[in-house]
């Protein structure tokens, strides 16, 4: 019989409701994995004791008939999520300690519905960073394995310091090394540039970054408020499909939240998309691409073209300007964001001469080097003389970029096909150059997607030569959600669902 | 553009976040390889152009000016890293 914690969050449901498993024991399996996987580094904390008393509260739910959507479903919850009274730190030294005394809205709703917390998942320091090596934890590592490396090998780096196994992506780096390993069901996670998206390439995984203002962002740690945006990492498209319908919804908390019905996603799971035009974007054949991303993106056409939808070439001019104009607005909002952590309120205080010093001292011992250049390189576009060149340039840009998309759309385009990332997953230790550029280059074509926005949904379509997996990006209209879960269960049928690595690091 | 060592002493202290000498050449360097990267931006025609202000084009909602939150005070310092009662303490401002 299979594992409980290799079904998927859709079979769990249906055994759940069909009683032949209970809460409880589906959440011992989880347990149980998490404990043996600790050398991944994929939680930062676990909540074992709170699992098992919140899966006993489900099993009396669902022996009265109360039961919600996610009854009893274990889950990992990305560290940037407001969790009461547990650990909630986006795995940075400065929120040292920090244990919130409210629940973000999006994790308050999905146990409303019912769903276990298993604890918190490591990801790059306020999620920034492509690789989860930005981490006040240390990092993640993928339960891929690198090729031709024995699993001793495997075993051994995991054991010291974990270089040269894969990286599983990032930010969101503890949500797909969590799922693609079997230790939850499915993991909360969040994107700004690409990060669910590209960390679900790299892993095997399916990931969405729903519409700007489909989830609340109240209750999570804030990098650039205007790019932000919650979604899930689980192992189908159905599963992504049942977690992001109880995380999206209208929140008067979060005033960039939409006021508009959530659709019952799941429903759009094996919808039709004969007929559905899907647009080939020229300027995503960037230079220097390998072929086998080429040969992937066109295996993706062939089979769109099979089930029916018609394969449209678009141009999206201004492409190749979103990743720059992003490295001005992120970290312009993140300066912003970030100045609250001044050692007053909570986390950690360095002491200092004057209060003027323990700022700067705490600041210093509390930021990572990637959050420290990106708040400097944010201060520096937002002072006084450089705001207009830099800032409301890159703002103007967006402008554009949102208006190639709409023109796309306007042209009867349903949605838009592309490579998830440039490459398959890297190693741990490997793009440390002193050029940060390099590492930037991950979110190439992801990153256009919140510039603009817009629904993007990252989903397995194969593995490369060396056998690690690749995915493909579809972009939808605003609010367009239900077409990318069609058409990306299209996708998964025809690749196949991924064989996920058996478990080498117990 | 690019920046020199002093503007990037002047950008940290700005930001508030202490930097060692030492760390000044790299943190420069840095700083210079991410002002190259954007400088490909000022080949774009942006004449005319809107900065985008909202992501998603909606009206700013407004709610009635009252207390929403009840949580106290003691709630509120909860978390700081050295408080008095029920007030946040940090060094001498004046003196």
């Amino acid at each position: 019989m299979t594992q409980l914690n290799e079904l998927t969050l859709a079979q769990a449901r249906d055994a759940i409701a069909a009683r032949t498993v209970s809460a409880v024991e589906l959440t011992q399996a989880h347990v149980d994995a998490v404990e043996k996987a600790r050398s991944l580094g994929a939680f930062v904390t676990e909540t074992p004791e709170r699992a098992l008393a919140m899966a006993k509260a489900s099993d009396a739910r669902i022996a009265s008939g109360d039961a919600g959507p996610l009854e009893g479903l274990p889950l990992g919850i990305k560290d940037l999520y407001a969790t009461r009274d547990v650990h909630t730190q986006a795995c940075s030294h400065i929120l040292d300690g920090f244990k919130p005394a409210y629940e973000s809205t999006v994790t308050g709703q999905l146990w409303r519905d019912g769903a276990v917390m298993l604890g918190k998942l490591n990801m790059d320091e306020f999620a920034m960073g492509s690789s989860n090596e930005t981490s006040f934890y240390g990092p993640v590592a993928s339960p891929w394995t690198p090729p031709n490396w024995s699993k001793e090998q495997a075993r051994a780096a995991l054991a010291g310091d974990k270089k040269g196994l894969l990286v599983p992506g990032g930010s969101s780096g503890g949500s797909a090394s969590a799922v693609a390993a079997h230790l939850c069901l499915a993991a909360t996670a969040s994107d700004t540039g690409g990060s669910i998206r590209q960390p679900a390439a790299f892993t095997g995984t399916v990931g969405i970054k729903p519409t700007y203002g489909r989830c609340s962002r109240w209750g999570m740690v804030a990098f650039a408020s205007s790019l932000d945006q919650a979604g899930p990492i689980a192992r189908t498209v159905r599963d992504c499909a049942i977690m992001l319908r109880s995380m999206a919804g209208f929140d008067p908390k979060d005033t960039t939240s939409v006021d508009a019905p959530v659709p019952d996603y799941e429903k759009a799971v094996g919808g039709s998309v004969k007929g559905l035009k899907i647009g080939i974007p020229k300027e995503y054949r960037v230079e220097g691409m390998s072929e086998e991303i080429d040969a992937l993106w066109r295996q993706g056409m062939d089979w769109l073209r099979a089930a029916g939808a018609e394969i449209v070439d678009i141009s999206l001019p201004h492409t190749k300007y979103a990743l720059p104009a992003y490295y001005i607005v992120a970290p312009a909002e993140a300066s912003s964001n970030l100045a609250r952590y001044d050692g007053v309120r909570y986390g950690l205080r360095a002491p200092g001469r004057d209060i003027s010093d323990m700022y700067e001292q705490t600041r210093a011992a509390g930021f990572g080097p990637e959050v420290r250049r990106r708040i400097m390189i944010g201060t520096y576009v937002l002072s006084a003389g450089y705001y207009d060149a830099y800032y409301v340039r890159a703002q103007k840009i967006r402008t554009l970029i949102r208006q190639d998309f709409e023109a796309a759309f306007h042209a009867g385009v349903d949605a838009i096909l592309t490579p998830a990332t440039p490459s398959p997953a890297f190693g741990i230790g490997e793009k440390t150059s002193a050029d940060p550029v390099e590492m930037y280059l991950n979110d190439v074509f992801t990153v256009t997607v919140n510039m603009a926005g817009l629904p993007g949904l990252a989903v397995p379509a194969g593995l490369s030569r060396d056998g690690l997996p690749l995915g493909l990006q579809l972009i939808g209209r605003p609010f367009g959600e239900e077409t990318l879960f069609s058409v990306a269960q299209i996708v998964e049928d025809a690749a196949g669902r991924v064989r996920l690595p058996e478990p080498w690091w117990t | 553009m690019s920046v020199d060592q002093a503007t990037v002493r002047r950008i940290a202290h700005l930001a508030r976040i202490a930097v060692k000498d030492e760390d000044v050449p790299h943190l420069q360097q840095e700083l210079n390889a991410i002002l190259a990267f954007v400088e490909e931006l000022d080949a774009v025609n942006v004449d005319g152009v809107e900065p985008m202000t909202s992501v998603i084009p909606m009206k700013m909602r407004l709610r009635a000016d009252e207390v929403t939150d009840q949580a106290g005070s003691a709630v509120v310092v909860a978390n700081a890293p050295q408080r008095e009662d029920h007030f946040f303490t940090v060094p001498k401002v004046v003196e």
